[in-house]
């Protein structure tokens, strides 16, 4: 099927010559895959709110080609559904690129599908590293955990902090994050002194930070789902005291901003290391904001915003320099250079995940809009995916 | 020795959410045998309801909480007329159908209506504060769930057992033809208590709001503890269900302490071990 697609576009391109320039370009299509309803519906939201901005930005063509984007409703984690999800977007619609992809399993499902079909597929949020290693295929403008884990691990060690509990949701991200922190840290010379994971269905987080409060380390270290999880775990971390005990929180992805409002005045002073905050000062980044804002008023901006607006930049990338040639398209843009909202970022050739900056950032409200937001302290690394050898 | 002060303050603590977010459950599902899956789909539109009065109107905890506990009422009502009067009457099957598509339309049109992200209720400082048991602390929120959860029992059990409203039920649910004939007026009746299953639903929407955040999909993520704590308790005993949401919260609590990685393990395993034994529960009656 490859192949004669290949050959319709050598004879159309042939044509093309002939009768000069002028005629319709043709449309390659980009099938994106992510949850547009049920509990993860924001994913989906706001991939497609980044991709109306970027298009909106840039117009609907790359090159010589259109570019029309085709969204599809995986629900929630489900790989089996992905898997089919992906196989009709690359039969009956024919798409030239796949997108997406909020989880890990529903990236891993495609992997297979895409090396046979040659599809460059572009990963906007599932972060375990051997996601890339699944298909040469994979392009990531998200981030992995081990990437903001061990900046973390290795910022906290420089400020003086030697002793850490860990304590992370006990799934796929949660102990790649307490891997790759622990790792870190201990490399450094610090000593995790314990590492709790509590099952993802825990409602009461009271005995964990009990317990960590009882082995009074210098900080602690979570990882947690985003939603509920984050929202309690974070409440008990105030209630009980232990910022008052001088026990520091360090995290991730934990005060993200579609829940930070949620969280309230409890968030403030909390501190992450993380790859974008809507609030990083950048002109590009103001612009980013202002135009989706523009389309979408109520719209939420976070990492998943980004990592589409990213990855749509990569498929203009890529369709400009090869069209449907899926390859050469992603032998195109590997180590590949540019200005994101979020900083600057490279295309790693080795790992395909992009390179970029952590941040350390400390919850603040700002005293302008009287919002919290993710105050950015600093670039503490410039790192790639440091978990792609592990 | 701090260890077992530890779990029985958490778990009582977490144990008395437990019944405040279930007694509503025991209501409708123990007292009236109606398998009310949409329970919480009515602690989310309470904990919604105070969302929105304190966060849009920008009302105090105070006035927040019962308006919407009144607001959830007044939901229910024409619910009851409208809708659950029929499902009284469905097999076991049918009404597991019926209020489980009700609990989809309740988290759809919180979702249209608020989004699918957090809906935090802000505490009053009253609350927020810390009280200090001398050995740790405990917040007063869960200090003041405990007392709550121990009026709503004497409450109830108060109304069940000592009031004509409680005899009445009780002879409505036990027969109701018998009790409609001897001049009860048994519609009236399963109206007001479905009311206050659905008013004690927003009522642990609310105060539990803490520790089970209130989202769109409040309902489908919490069910399955809800059913727990009634199942376990025993159909139809609200003491049953106060024992077990405390016998629960604290074994959960101290799983949780001695072995977190395996405590969701060990906490079913104890259900599982439990209904095995006494299958109608701990007070369930034949």
């Amino acid at each position: 099927m490859n192949t004669t697609r290949k050959t319709a576009g050598a004879i159309g391109l042939a044509l093309g010559l002939f009768a000069a320039s002028g005629a319709a370009a043709d449309t390659i299509k980009v099938g994106v895959i992510a949850p547009f309803s049920g509990p993860f519906a924001q994913y989906g939201i706001q991939y497609q709110q980044a991709i109306e901005t970027y298009v909106a930005q840039n117009g609907a063509s790359a090159g010589e080609h259109e570019i029309e984007f085709i969204y599809k409703d995986v629900g929630g984690v489900n790989p089996d559904q992905s898997r089919s999800l992906a196989q009709e977007l690359l039969i009956r619609e024919q798409v030239d690129y796949l997108a997406g992809f909020t989880f890990t399993p529903n990236a891993l499902a495609v992997g297979p599908i895409i090396t046979q079909s040659e599809t460059p597929t572009v990963i906007f949020n599932a972060a375990t590293s051997v996601i890339n290693k699944e298909s040469p295929f994979f392009l990531r403008t998200s981030y992995t955990l081990w990437q903001v884990s061990a900046p973390m691990a290795e910022w906290a060690y420089d400020q003086g902090l030697r002793t850490v509990v860990t304590t992370v949701s006990d799934y796929g991200p949660g102990i790649d994050a307490e891997v790759s922190f622990k790792a870190a840290f201990e490399a450094k010379g610090g000593e995790v002194v314990d590492t709790i994971r509590m099952p993802l269905s825990t409602t009461d987080f009271t005995p964990v930070i009990q317990s960590v409060k009882d082995q009074a380390p210098d900080a602690v270290f979570a990882f947690l789902p985003g939603g509920p999880p984050t929202f309690t775990y974070t409440k008990t971390y105030n209630e009980n005291g232990l910022r008052d005990a001088g026990i520091m929180f360090l995290g991730t992805a934990e005060t993200e901003e579609s829940n930070l409002q949620g969280l309230g005045d409890m968030a403030i002073g909390l501190t992450t290391a993380y790859h974008y905050s809507a609030a990083h000062d950048s002109d590009l980044n103001r612009e980013f904001q202002a135009k989706l804002h523009e389309l979408h008023p109520d719209g939420i901006i976070n990492w998943a915003s980004v990592g589409a607006y990213d990855g749509v930049h990569l498929i203009y990338e890529m369709v400009k320099a090869a069209g449907s040639d899926g390859p050469a398209a992603v032998e195109a843009v590997l180590g590949m250079e540019w200005e994101s909202p979020r900083g600057a970022l490279t295309m790693d050739p080795e790992t395909r995940t992009v390179i970029q900056n952590v941040y350390i950032r400390e919850v603040e409200r700002n005293a302008e809009t009287g919002l919290l937001e993710n105050a950015e302290k600093g670039v503490i690394a410039t790192v790639g995916d440091l978990g792609w050898d592990q | 020795m701090d260890l077992l002060l530890n779990i029985a303050v958490d778990g009582i603590a977490y144990g008395m959410i437990l019944f405040m977010i279930a007694v509503g459950l025991s209501v409708t599902m123990g007292l009236m045998r109606v398998v009310n899956l949409a329970h919480g789909g009515f602690a989310l539109i309470g904990g919604a309801l105070a969302h929105w009065l304190g966060a849009e109107l920008g009302l105090g905890f105070w006035l927040a909480a019962p308006l919407a506990i009144a607001g959830t009422v007044l939901i229910a009502l024409p619910l009851e007329r409208v809708l659950y009067r029929r499902i009284y009457g469905f097999g076991e099957l049918q009404q597991v159908l019926a209020t489980i598509g009700l609990t989809f339309l309740m988290i759809a049109s919180v979702n249209y209506l608020l989004g699918s992200t957090l809906l935090p209720i802000e505490l009053p400082p009253a609350l927020r504060q810390t009280v200090d048991l001398g050995f740790r602390q405990l917040t007063a929120h869960r200090a003041a769930v405990i007392v709550v959860g121990l009026v709503v029992i004497a409450g109830l059990w108060g109304l069940l057992d000592r009031t004509r409203f409680g005899i009445r039920l009780r002879a409505a649910v036990d027969n109701r033809d018998t009790a409609s004939a001897i001049g009860i007026n048994t519609s009236s009746i399963y109206m007001l208590t479905f009311a206050l299953g659905a008013g004690l639903a927003a009522l642990g929407g609310i105060l539990g709001a803490e520790l089970l955040p209130i989202d769109a999909y409040y309902p489908l993520r919490y069910m399955v503890l809800f059913l727990i704590v009634v199942a376990i308790g025993g159909m139809g005993s609200i003491l049953g269900s106060f024992v077990a949401a405390l016998a629960i919260g604290v074994i959960e609590t101290a799983s949780r302490y001695l072995v977190p990685d395996l405590a969701t393990i060990v906490f079913f395993g104890f259900v599982i071990l439990f209904l095995a034994v006494r299958p109608r529960g701990l007070m369930g009656s034949a």
